[in-house]
């Protein structure tokens, strides 16, 4: 069996980032595994630009930014394999993967990074009632057919959900000469960002309908049409709102789901409401020398959060591969009033650590509270908080070498 | 000139059509879509029922009984996916006690093996996620599941290997009856044949009227029904679940399918519009709150897909098998237990159409094994999958990554009789496309190797044939390199 000291299994932006910071402390014996045929992941269909702001200070396409991660990858020699799926991990982390040249491998890693990316929440999980004609994608699907393909799957469209993708998707259909007639968001907001609201939607005169869905798909070889519906405070669709939109296509942008199939195989411990793996600050999962990063780990607004995070789970491997021990702390980071989840979900190093964590619901004018028993630790007001934006709070490493063990939660107050 | 024609192309229609290939004759079997495998056969629950439910004397119960035995060996000739995985019809009351055991005398009279009653104690030792509701059981060991989609079209494409023809897209709107022969037509095409045999589902009614026999009719009855995500399967059933059927009806059932995920349904509603594919929300509802009555923690939220199969119900309430005219036999209202029945099915309709004057003379090189079906590639052990990889590295190449399905995998599915031509083609035949992300990642891939390997352009794939295009063109930007 091949023996490698570190996988990462994903060349998209997760793996990219994660191994490069992983070769810059030290790891030399690493391999990533890509199963596409390019390095980029999912960045490389995300033609649009916005990504890379915080990250380079300048605004850069996908492909533009994947590429400047692809290019370090290359020059400083770190190997990776293309059109390579990985089909298992056990908990001992022998990796088994599959490409056309090596045929079936199996590699005993000393230490792993997970970094599958997410998938898109399927029609099947929306249970519309209708028929199954053709005309019916993923924002993402359809985005790969425009982007990469070149074609065009639709021409009079309407999109469910106002997840991010189906937002640019709006835009993108729009520029290549369809008609999107609406986006239909079943909740009272929209899951997307706001300047995607603005600079997709609003600029081109496309209508958000909240607190709307699509109770019926029409047709038999193709979408013909869709019925939609306002929903009630329950989100019940209510029978006299109605109303019924020809279009040959319905775009679905419904939420996006961690891949993590090979993750449950090795049996690490998954958290039910992120999807993802629980873990440490350093992106460890329960499996020692197992980390995840990006989105499979949970899902982000912005891929330069996916490379910060890809970075501490680069730097904490090669820790590990480096047998470095830092002070240990047993904090549980917990989420409390209002906040859905936190990553990382515990703490085990007294280290600056900051704090990923999402809102259940849309808050206006509350306070981010953090607290360990009585002691707050930090209170901050914010003006708007929103399930589409990701938050943070920052914990020094002087408090976390304080506070030693215990439970640390993080809610809104008013 | 053939010597027969089948009309449809479901279950009973290949199997016919496999049955007829070992005989020295011209046999073409018809199909008003795309693919083999497009109507009720398609979507149905996919079990072999153990023969229990069956009124005792009817064709329902001969043609199930005898089905049920043959269908292992006929799967494994085929190498198609069968498990006895045992069914379970569940009990909840003292009177559905009563009912049971009514099931259990039924089921020994039609002949059904091994059959017990079970209290709870003996449900929850082979079941332990059923619902504290449950208090008995009929087991019936012998229930099996069967990949549909892979009885048809193995059974079609050995067919096919033995000399069959298989025309698609060719929906017969009127028969003439001639001297010598039976003339078909589909608008301006025709197919003349000495004997025919009528498997048109839904439609058998309306092909036997063609021939003037108006002595039946058939209506649909929506099933529909819900798919599991397969990573919840152990956490749900192995098993086939039965609930012990009321003067309200048979209920829904919640079973194992031979590709892993567990199926919930099917909902029963009678139809007078025989397209009416639609899900609704009634049957979605209805589902969740009957499911609920059978095992534990059900995830809705794992829903990966929903779909709805019309059953052909004929006009007597049995199966309806005679000559509509001479040399014409009609297999009218197979609906449940029609997939069961239909091996069983296969060898009496050789049998009628010797009664009607067919000359049978077996071919010396026929074998029931079929040798020229597509390797089973993931059944495989590494050190195969590597030969294989080695000689033709598609194989190495993971199209579907929710069902683990190559690209050489799909290319066989389209050159294999009687091949793939359109993307729910290749997911019934491979999978790829049926997992969790229900074909998101590797539609396109797919809609790519269509094209390569049927050499048409990349716009004219089509998701299940006709009109059922999948993209309309090019881009502003025109070609583009991957």
């Amino acid at each position: 069996m091949t023996k490698v000291s570190l996988v990462i299994v994903g060349g998209g932006p997760a793996g990219m980032s994660a191994a490069v910071a992983a070769y810059k402390a030290g790891v030399t014996d690493l391999l990533i595994l890509e199963r596409e045929a390019h390095l980029g992941g999912i960045l490389r269909q995300c033609i649009h630009n916005g990504f890379g702001l915080h990250k380079f200070g300048e605004e850069l396409t996908g492909p533009e930014y994947a590429a400047r991660y692809a290019e370090q990858v290359k020059e400083l020699g770190i190997p990776y394999k293309v059109g390579t799926m990985v089909t298992g991990i056990t908990e001992d982390k022998v990796i088994t993967a599959v490409n056309p040249t090596d045929g079936i491998m199996h590699i005993q890693a000393e230490a792993i990074i997970l970094a599958m990316g997410c998938r898109e929440r399927p029609k099947g999980a929306l249970n519309i009632a209708g028929a199954r004609p053709s005309g019916i994608y993923t924002a993402g699907t359809a985005q790969k057919y425009v982007n990469i393909k070149g074609y065009m799957p639709g021409k009079e469209v309407v999109i469910l959900g106002s997840g991010d993708i189906g937002l640019i998707m709006a835009r993108r259909m729009t520029l290549e000469g369809a008609k999107v007639k609406a986006v239909c968001e079943l909740m009272p907001y929209s899951g997307g960002l706001a300047r995607n609201i603005e600079q997709c939607l609003n600029d081109f005169g496309i209508p958000l309908m909240l607190s709307h869905t699509v109770v019926q798909i029409h047709g038999k070889d193709r979408v013909t049409g869709v019925t939609i519906a306002k929903v009630d405070e329950r989100r019940n669709p209510i029978k006299e709102t109605e109303q019924y939109i020809a279009c040959d296509t319905l775009l679905l942008s419904c939420g996006l789901l961690p891949e993590n199939e090979l993750t449950k195989g090795a049996g690490i411990t998954m958290d039910r409401i992120t999807g993802g793996a629980v873990t440490d600050q350093s992106r460890q999962t329960s499996i020692p020398g197992v980390f995840a990063c990006g989105n499979v780990l949970h899902v982000h607004d912005l891929v330069d959060y996916v490379s910060e995070e890809a970075e501490i789970a680069g730097c904490a491997a090669a820790d590990y591969l480096a047998n470095k021990q830092s002070e240990r702390v047993d904090i549980t980071v917990q989420p409390v009033g209002g906040v859905r989840y936190t990553v990382p979900q515990k703490i085990t190093s007294a280290q600056d650590t900051t704090v990923y964590f999402r809102v259940a619901d849309v808050f206006r004018d509350k306070r981010v509270v953090v607290k360990c028993g009585d002691r707050v630790i930090s209170n901050k007001k914010k003006i708007k908080l929103a399930p589409g934006e990701m938050e943070t709070v920052k914990l020094t490493a002087q408090v976390l070498a304080e506070l030693a063990e215990g439970t640390i939660t993080i809610g809104l107050e008013e | 000139m053939f010597d027969v024609c089948i009309v449809g192309a479901g279950v009973v229609g290949a199997l016919c059509a496999r049955a007829l290939s070992a005989y020295q004759l011209n046999v073409c079997v018809l199909d008003r879509a795309n693919d083999v495998c497009t109507g009720a056969s398609r979507a149905n629950s996919a079990i072999v029922h153990a023969g229990f439910d069956a009124k005792p004397g009817t064709l329902k119960a001969r043609f199930n009984v005898r089905g049920s035995e043959m269908m292992e060996q006929v799967c494994k000739d085929l190498g198609v996916k069968y498990v006895r995985n045992g069914s379970l019809v569940l009990g909840y009351t003292d009177e559905d006690k009563a009912t049971l055991s009514d099931l259990y005398e039924r089921g020994v009279k039609n002949g059904v093996r091994d059959l017990a009653l079970l209290d709870r104690e003996g449900v929850v030792a082979l079941e332990p996620h059923v619902t504290e509701e449950v208090t008995c059981a009929l087991y019936a060991p012998t229930g099996a599941i069967v990949s549909p989609f892979g009885l048809c079209d193995a059974g079609l494409g050995h067919a096919m290997d033995n000399g069959v023809e298989f025309i698609r897209n060719f929906e017969v709107d009127r028969i003439e009856c001639e001297d010598d022969a039976y003339v078909l037509y589909a608008g301006e095409q025709t197919v003349r044949a000495k004997y025919v045999v009528n498997c048109a589902g839904l439609y058998s009614d309306k092909i036997a009227a063609m021939v003037g026999d108006d002595s039946f009719t058939v209506h649909p009855r929506r099933g529909e029904y819900m798919v599991l995500d397969k990573a919840f399967t152990p956490s749900l059933t192995n098993f086939t679940l039965f609930s012990t059927p009321t003067p309200k009806g048979k209920g829904i059932l919640v079973t194992a399918t031979t590709g892993g995920n567990v199926m919930l349904g099917p909902t029963a509603e009678e139809l007078t519009d025989k397209e009416d594919l639609d899900t609704t929300a009634a049957g979605t509802a209805s589902i969740r709150a009957q499911s609920a009555r059978y095992v534990q923690n059900i995830p809705f939220n794992a829903v990966i897909t929903s779909f709805t199969g019309l059953r052909a119900v004929g006009s007597t309430g049995d199966f309806i098998i005679h000559a509509s005219a001479p040399g014409f036999i009609t297999f009218g209202g197979i609906e449940s237990p029609g997939l069961t029945s239909a091996p069983a099915l296969a060898e009496y309709c050789v049998e009628l159409l010797a009664t009607e004057g067919l000359a049978l003379e077996k071919k010396n090189d026929w074998s029931p094994v079929r040798t020229k079906g597509a390797i089973k590639f993931n059944k495989m052990t590494d050190e195969q999958k590597n030969e294989i990889i080695k000689d033709n590295p598609a194989y190495g190449n993971m199209v579907c990554r929710c069902e683990g399905v190559s690209e050489g995998e799909i290319v066989a599915a389209i050159r294999t009789n009687p091949g793939a031509r359109d993307v729910d083609g290749v997911k019934r035949r491979t999978r790829s496309g049926m997992g969790r992300c229900q074909g998101g990642f590797c539609s396109s891939i797919i809609v790519e190797i269509l094209s390569r390997e049927m050499g048409i352009p990349y716009e004219q794939v089509t998701k299940s044939g006709g009109a059922s295009i999948i993209n309309y063109g090019r881009t502003k930007g025109g070609e583009h390199n991957d």
